[in-house]
This record gives C-alpha cells, structure tokens and sequence, in this order.
C-alpha cells in the first residue's frame, strides 16, 4: 500500500480499532539520495557573503559595510578561498571548514530572468520554476513537480504552511514547523474521528497526515533526546531546526525544504557585526550541524542554499544595500565537488555590473538545478523539462 | 496536568447568572419574533462578519440585508463594546499617546546604555529588560487587534481594518515599529477602513510605523532608500507588473525624500518630543503628529513619474503622486481583485472584479461603495462554503461561536494561538503580509495546529478566565452546543461531521471536533 493509499485508508477507517500512525511505516531506504532546498527569503547580500576581495571596485562601493582584505593577524577580515573570492569571517567555523573538505561549491552571478526585484515575484517566480513567459497565476512549484516525478521518494517542507513551490504535486506533500511546539495531542481514536470529518474533502490527506505526522515527530524527538543528550550543549535556533530537520531527512524523507527569513537588509547592515553578520552565523552554524546531524548520510546529502535576488553592489545612503539582481547560490553535500568556485563568471567591476546597479545572472538557476537534480537522481531530458520546462540543463558537475 | 481550580462561592454565583442570561438573550431573539435566518442569510453573514453571534443575528432580523449593510458601511465610531472596555482600555499600548510611548521607549533605552560595557552580566539583563519592555507591547497590540476582531460590532469594519493591516502590513520587531502598532490600527487604518482609497494610503505614509517600517524616515536628499517607493506601489497600491519601471521607483523615492518621523528633542517649549515653534517658523515644513516632512532633506528636482512631470516643490508632490498613482485603472483593478480574494475567492471572478473596479473608478476609491457592489453581487452567493479560514478568521469566529458576546479577562491564550498558527498580527516580516488563499493554510501542518487550537478552546483548559493576579477561575468547556448553533451552522452540517460528533464521548470532544471539522473552516 502507498503511503497516500494508507493514510487515504486510516482517514477513512474511523471504526478500526488501534490505528498505527507510526511513520516509521513509511520510511524511505537508507542510502538513497537527499535534497535540501534552503531559501533565504529577502535577497541577502551576497557581497558580504562571498566577497571579491581582489576587486578594488568593491571597496569603492562600500566604503562603510565592506569586508576587510585577508589579513592573517586580524580574525575580522575576509577568509581567502582563491586568489579572488573569500568569505564572511563569521563563517570560519561553520562553513569554511566545509570548504576546506571539498564539501561546498559556490555559484556566483546566479539567480533568475526575473528583473522587477520585486521580493515577492521573484520568489514567486523561483518557487514555480517555470519560465518567465509561462503563467502568473499557476500554483504549481518546482520541487512539487520534482517530488511527482519521483514517485516514490517521500518529500517534506519543514515550514508552518505549504510553499509554493511544493504546491501543485497532486498528493499532500506533507509540511511541520519544527521551530516550536511539536507534540501530538490527540489519541488515535480521536485522529481518526478528525480525519474522517474530511475524508470526502480535497483537504482528506492533509488532515490525516497533518495528525499522523505530528504523531511520528513526537515520538521521533522524544526518542532522540533521550538518545542524543549526552551533555552537549544544545545549538540555538535555525541549527537546533536543522538538527530536527536532519532526523527526518536521515530517517523517512528524500527532498525537503526550509526557508530563512530577514535578509532584507536596506539600513544599517554592517559588515563582520550586524544584522547581516548574525544571520549569516546562524544560517552557517545551522547547516554545520545539519551536516554534523546526518553522519554517513551527509554523503548522500545535497543542499543548496539560493536566495531570490542579491543588493545593489554600492552600499546606499543608509549603510545599507537595496534591491538587485544576481546573487551567489550555494551546493553543499558530503560528495559534493566543492571546494571552488562554480559556473560561469565574469570581473568584478564598474564595466560589469547590471545596469550600473548590481550582478548580472550569468547561471541561471533554473538551467544549473535541471543539471544538478538530473545527476542527483539520473533524471532524464524529458523528466528534467517536466520540473523545469524549457530549461537548457547545465551540468556544473556539482555531484 | 493542568487542574480545575475551584471557583470561589462569590464566583459561584455570577457563574449560576450564566444560564439566566442564555435564557434572557434567547426570549430575546423569540421577541424579534422572527422564523430562522434561512441557509442563504446564514452563508452571507459568515461572509460579512468573521463570525455570528446572537447580537448580530438580531441586528441582521431588524433591518434585513441592504439595511444591514448600509449600517456597516456607514462606518461611524468603535465604541469598545462595554464588556471588554476596560481590558482593551487598561494595555498601556491604547491608553498612551505614541510622542509619550516613544519617550518612553527612549529612557528604556537608555538604560541599557547607561549600563557599563565591561559588566557583562548586566549588560545582558539590560538588554533583556529591553526586549521584555518591547515584547510586552508588541503582545498588548496583538490582543488589542484580536479583542476588536471578537467583540467589534460592526464585524464588516472589523474585518476590513485586519484586511487593511495586512494589506499595508507593518512588522512590529523591526526597530521602533511595535511602539506604533496599536496607533496604526485605531488611528491610521481603523478611520479609514470604510473610506476614501487614497486617505488610507495618505494616512499609512503619513504614520510613523509605516515610516519606519520602510525605511523612508531615512530616505533624503543625496542619499535615497528605494525600499518604500517600491512597496507603496507594488503592494499598497497598483501590483507588481502595473506598468510602472525602475526609473519610476527611483522618481517615487525622490518624491518621498524628507518625509519622517519628527526628530526627537528635549528642552523648554517641546511637549511630548515635539518643539511645535520649530515647525511654525519654517515653510514648507508639513506636521502631522509625529510625521513631518522636512524641506530640508527633500530633493527638489523635477521629476517625471508615471509619465507625468512633478516639479519640484516640496510635499505637494507626494499628494500629486499619490494622486497619480490611485487614478491608475490598475489600481482600482490591483484592490479590488485583493479585496475579493479576501472575501469570495481565491481566484475571484472576473465580471466580480471588473464591476468592482468599475465602482472603485466612479466614485473616486470609495472603500464602502466597492464592498456594496461586491456584498451584493451574485457572485458572493456562488462561492458559498468554498473559501477556507485563515487562521484569525478561524480563532475569532470560533471564540465568537464559544462565548457569544461573553467577555473574557485574560487574551493571553489568543496570541499565543495565533502563534501557533502562523499568522500574528503585525508579525508578517515582509511587506505583502498574510496570504489570503486557501492553500496557504490548509497544508498538514496548518490543519495539526487548527485541531490543536480547536481542542484548546474547546476544552475550557486554557486561560481565557484567568483573573489579573493570573488565577485561573473557569475551566468549563464552553457551550457550543447552543441556540446560536442550532440556528445557524446545525442545519447545513454534513453526514460526516455529524456521524463525528455524534461520537464525541464529551462535551469538550464535541466542541473539539464541531471547530476542527470543515463545516466550520469553510465559509
């Protein structure tokens, strides 16, 4: 039986007596491979992230926010990882680490067709995956065609709604915050009395694996705690999520997402301390300990951190940087060919910039991700154009 | 385990007045001497209210439809409803003036300041104190929206402030934001919500929450943030892909450069941060409260705006591209189809949106004229049962279904289920605000928490009836099994919501399940 059948079967089966909603039922075999979709919603600064330290435009530009040259005496400048590009020091003992196994690629000049730098349509119009000509108004995401395509493989959004681009599969994909509160509160009598009020509606599924998955985290956490405490200290926010969120992945789903608010950094953004500098630490520190969380796994593990736009590549008047175009992506995994600098690039300088204003997208995403998941999965030309259609594959030989 | 605390022989008996007044309200509703609302009534007014209670049904008896509504839109003054007055009038949010609440803020401030940096345990608490002050203001303005929502009379005004917030959402942990919360919703959106379309963008441009929200108290001369300029027509007022360019959004941000916040000051002659000589003396400077527009910071330049040139010459030219901007037929189109995916459909017909706009148009963006035609058109009784709950619209119907009318005293536990549902008010960190369409919260995980908060309410084990000294003196399950019931969602309910409660081995199963089952999430 499918899992969808099942649960289908135990929203309807409110007369069965002791109904199981273990999801360990469904659990996917291990050493199959998994994808994580990270979305940083507001279009982060990626020049304060990956920074061209070579380039003195960059230094012209922000003559307030930027991030110092290499110096090895001062732990507050950029860390080098080629003779151009360095990262934010406040990643020294998160992420760099993972660059220094050759475990993360980053992509600059990455992002979208989409030039109205509008947060919403641009994330809108990633999130749907399909080409800018195609549709507005179609709730339909990229990672919902992904999950359809691979019939088989369990897909989960670790987020209190369903986003976009996992509306649209055709099945209830299923989704849990697991920021707060994930405790079952209801018996298996009453889950089933719950979910048989909706069995006739198109919200039958959601409803019954809403409970049931409730039910199965519950245990999980509860299991993993008494497991896992070994005195060590807990990790604070987003890295006590992704911990969470690696428990499930390891264990029962295949392709996930997570998004991470409050990038939008128009005032004030600083450089090595700030707004920007703390949420940077804490995305690092969370995707460090996903990576830790996994063990073996990790090495069946992809990540990719995208976000919808980069900043304007001048700071503005008020320290901060508004809306712009390319940005820098992110390709994490135990077997990821990282360690570099991936896709196509050009200088940075004055000459280069988009409308004297910001990147330009020279690595579409829709084309980089065809090529990624196609490997991923050994997805053919026919299934790859279902998930992103009419997008040209570019295979950047992430994995 | 949470345990029922045994109410004191002086609660005892208001508890035994309970019944009385169900019988009272009930010979009440017999003397309007009416047959019950028939199945089309009913639907409508879940549409027009964000919930019933016996009040408004008898309301809706007396003057029937048209009548009823014309009251509605009429709009008028609040007045808090008298049993929840003095809760809603005791959070220092809604009693104190906002000059006041950010002299305030400024000493808390201070007082982490002024605390030594070398001490770092101190410096922590401090700064502890400081998020404490501002959280505890933050949830008195989210209790103080959601006690509006529940208790308001004029439910469609109700309704159409929270469309009005969300709609020019504001995010009340960024800076100085949640000092202004409860001014936006009682002084910016709340006397306009039924009015003109361009006095309420007027009045969000003009307050300082928005101001400050999107950075435009830092948007002057020589150093521009597009970050208003931008929103103020994609999301405020003519939807991205209107037309407008780049080039218009930098034009607009030039426009807006030198309106803020009124500087703060100290010293003789300033009442409440504002020195009023200052701003008498100098031309072109415009004040409003605490919005000023300072000649000063503003770039006099020409500029050419939606095909238009603006000269340059102080605040005039915000009216002037305001003006211009609401004019737009996308505009009109842009709110009009916002406000029927609130109210009818997530994909609102199109001859729907087209009448409404044709309104909008003619009557210069009158909010109240827009509704009628919508409220009155064929096509709200088409999409009957077919639009689900967003997560406040569910929380208020169902306290509203639980306690009718009944006040409670502690609104805690609301917040903190809208917490665990996901859409707080001013928490949308983004400026588009809470989505408004069905799947946006009918995934797995909205409809585990719907259960959970359904159940909470339900079971009267939650703290509505704590007492100020936080003693909590009711635990009942409230009666949802009433005349209110019967008369309105009992005759429409389906087979398999009725085969559930029909199995509900308890009261507080019975109101769990009749809130959780989609009867009651679908309106």
């Amino acid at each position: 039986m499918k899992r969808r059948e099942f649960l289908l079967a135990a929203a309807g089966a409110a007369a069965l007596p002791a109904l199981s909603f273990s999801g360990r039922l469904f659990a996917a075999p291990p050493n199959s491979p998994r994808f994580l979709f990270v979305f940083l919603r507001g279009g982060y600064d990626c020049n304060n992230f990956l920074v061209p330290y070579s380039s003195d435009f960059y230094y012209e530009s922000r003559p307030t926010i930027a991030i110092a040259k290499p110096d090895n005496n001062n732990p507050n400048t950029t860390i080098p990882l080629d003779a151009n590009w360095g990262i934010n020091p406040v990643l020294r003992d998160s992420i760099y680490p993972l660059w220094q196994k050759k475990q993360v690629a980053f992509i600059p000049f990455a992002g979208t067709d989409d030039l109205s730098r509008s947060h919403f349509e641009t994330q809108d119009s990633i999130e749907r995956g399909e080409p800018l000509s195609q549709g507005s108004n179609f709730r339909s995401g990229f990672m919902a065609r992904l999950s359809s395509t691979l019939t088989s493989v369990p897909a989960i959004a670790f987020t209190n709604s369903l986003p976009l681009s996992f509306q649209g599969a055709g099945k209830d994909i299923p989704n849990i915050s697991l920021k707060g509160d994930t405790k079952a509160h209801f018996d298996e009598r009453q889950s089933s009395i719950l979910a048989g009020m909706y069995k006739n509606t198109s919200l039958a599924s959601a409803a019954a694996d809403g409970l049931s998955l409730r039910t199965t985290v519950s245990m999980d956490l509860q299991n993993e705690m008494v497991a896992a405490s070994r005195g060590a200290p807990n990790a604070s926010g987003f890295a006590q999520e992704t911990q969470r969120i690696a428990t499930l992945m390891r264990d029962q789903y295949r392709i996930g997402f997570v998004d991470v608010g409050g990038w939008d950094t128009h005032v004030n953004q600083g450089n090595v301390t700030g707004g920007l500098a703390n949420n940077l630490r804490n995305l690092g520190q969370g995707l460090a300990a996903y990576a830790a969380a996994l063990g073996n796994e990790w090495n069946n593990t992809t990540v990719v951190v995208v976000s919808e736009f980069g900043r304007t590549f001048r700071e503005n008047g008020d320290h901060g940087t508004d809306h712009g175009h390319g940005t820098v992506h992110w390709v994490l995994g135990g077997k990821v060919n990282g360690g570099r600098i991936a896709g196509e690039q050009v200088a940075v300088n004055q000459q280069n910039l988009l409308q004297n204003r910001d990147y330009k997208v020279l690595n579409n995403y829709r084309d980089v991700y065809s090529g990624l998941l196609g490997r991923i999965w050994g997805l053919n030309n026919s299934q790859l154009q279902t998930i992103f259609p009419q997008a040209k594959p570019r295979d950047l030989q992430l994995v | 385990m949470p345990t029922k605390s045994r109410p004191k022989p002086r609660l005892r008996s208001s508890m035994l007045l309970t019944p009385l007044l169900i019988i009272a309200l009930a010979s009440s509703v017999q003397a309007s001497g009416s047959a019950p609302l028939s199945a089309d009534d009913v639907a409508w007014l879940h549409r027009d209210t964000f919930g019933l209670d016996s009040a408004t049904i008898d309301r809706y008896r007396e003057l029937g439809r048209t009548r009823f509504l014309d009251e509605q839109l009429a709009g008028g003054d609040d007045p808090l409803p008298p049993d929840v007055a003095p809760l809603i009038n005791s959070y220092e949010v809604f009693n104190t003036a906002p000059a006041q609440l950010v002299a305030e803020y400024r000493d808390e401030q201070k007082k982490v300041k002024d605390v030594d940096a070398a001490d770092i345990s101190a410096k922590d608490m401090a700064k502890k104190d400081f998020q404490m002050y501002r959280r505890d203001l933050y949830k008195q303005s989210m209790e103080v929206e959601l006690l509006r929502a529940i208790y308001g009379g004029n439910q469609l005004k109700e309704q159409m402030v929270w469309f009005w917030l969300n709609h020019f959402s504001i995010y009340a942990p960024k800076g100085g934001v949640g000092l202004f919360t409860t001014d936006y919703e009682e002084n910016v959106i709340r006397p306009h919500a039924l009015g003109k379309f361009k006095d309420l963008v007027m009045a969000t441009l003009e307050s300082p929450a928005m101001q400050i929200y999107l950075d435009n108290s830092k948007n002057v001369r020589g150093k521009t943030n597009e970050n208003y300029a931008r929103e103020l027509m994609e999301l405020h007022t003519l939807g991205v892909n209107s037309g407008y360019t780049q080039q218009d959004v930098q034009q607009l941000s030039l426009i807006l450069t030198g309106s803020g916040i009124v500087p703060q000051r100290t010293g003789p002659g300033v009442i409440n941060g504002v020195d009023d000589t200052f701003f008498r003396q100098r031309p072109g400077v415009v004040h409003n409260g605490l919005f000023v527009f300072l000649p000063g910071k503003h770039d006099f330049s020409d500029k050419t705006f939606l095909g238009h040139t603006i000269k340059g010459n102080g605040f005039d030219e915000v009216e002037q591209a305001v003006d211009l901007i609401v004019q737009q037929p996308a505009c009109a189109k842009f709110i009009s189809r916002q406000l029927a995916q609130y109210f009818v459909a997530d994909d609102p017909p199109q001859p729907l949106v087209d009448a409404m706009a044709e309104t909008f148009q003619r009557t210069d963006g009158d909010i109240a004229a827009v509704l009628r035609t919508m409220f009155l058109s064929k096509y709200i009784t088409a999409s009957y049962g077919k639009k689900f709950k967003d997560p406040t619209q569910f929380l208020v119907s169902a306290m509203r279904l639980s306690y009718d009318g009944k006040p409670i005293t502690n609104a805690d536990p609301l917040v903190n289920w809208m917490n665990q549902m996901a859409e707080l008010p001013y928490g949308h960190i983004t400026p588009d605000g809470w989505p408004t369409d069905n799947a946006s919260w009918s995934s797995s995980g909205q409809m585990a928490k719907r259960f959970d908060v359904a159940r909470a309410i339900g079971s009267g084990h939650n703290r509505l009836f704590a007492r100020a000294d936080g003693q909590v003196t009711q635990a009942d399950p409230p009666m949802l099994n009433s005349t209110l019931f019967q008369q309105t969602l009992q005759p429409t309910l389906s087979a398999a919501t009725r085969d559930a409660l029909a199995k509900a081995s308890s009261a507080v199963e019975w109101n769990t399940f009749l809130l959780s089952s989609p009867d009651f999430n679908y309106r």
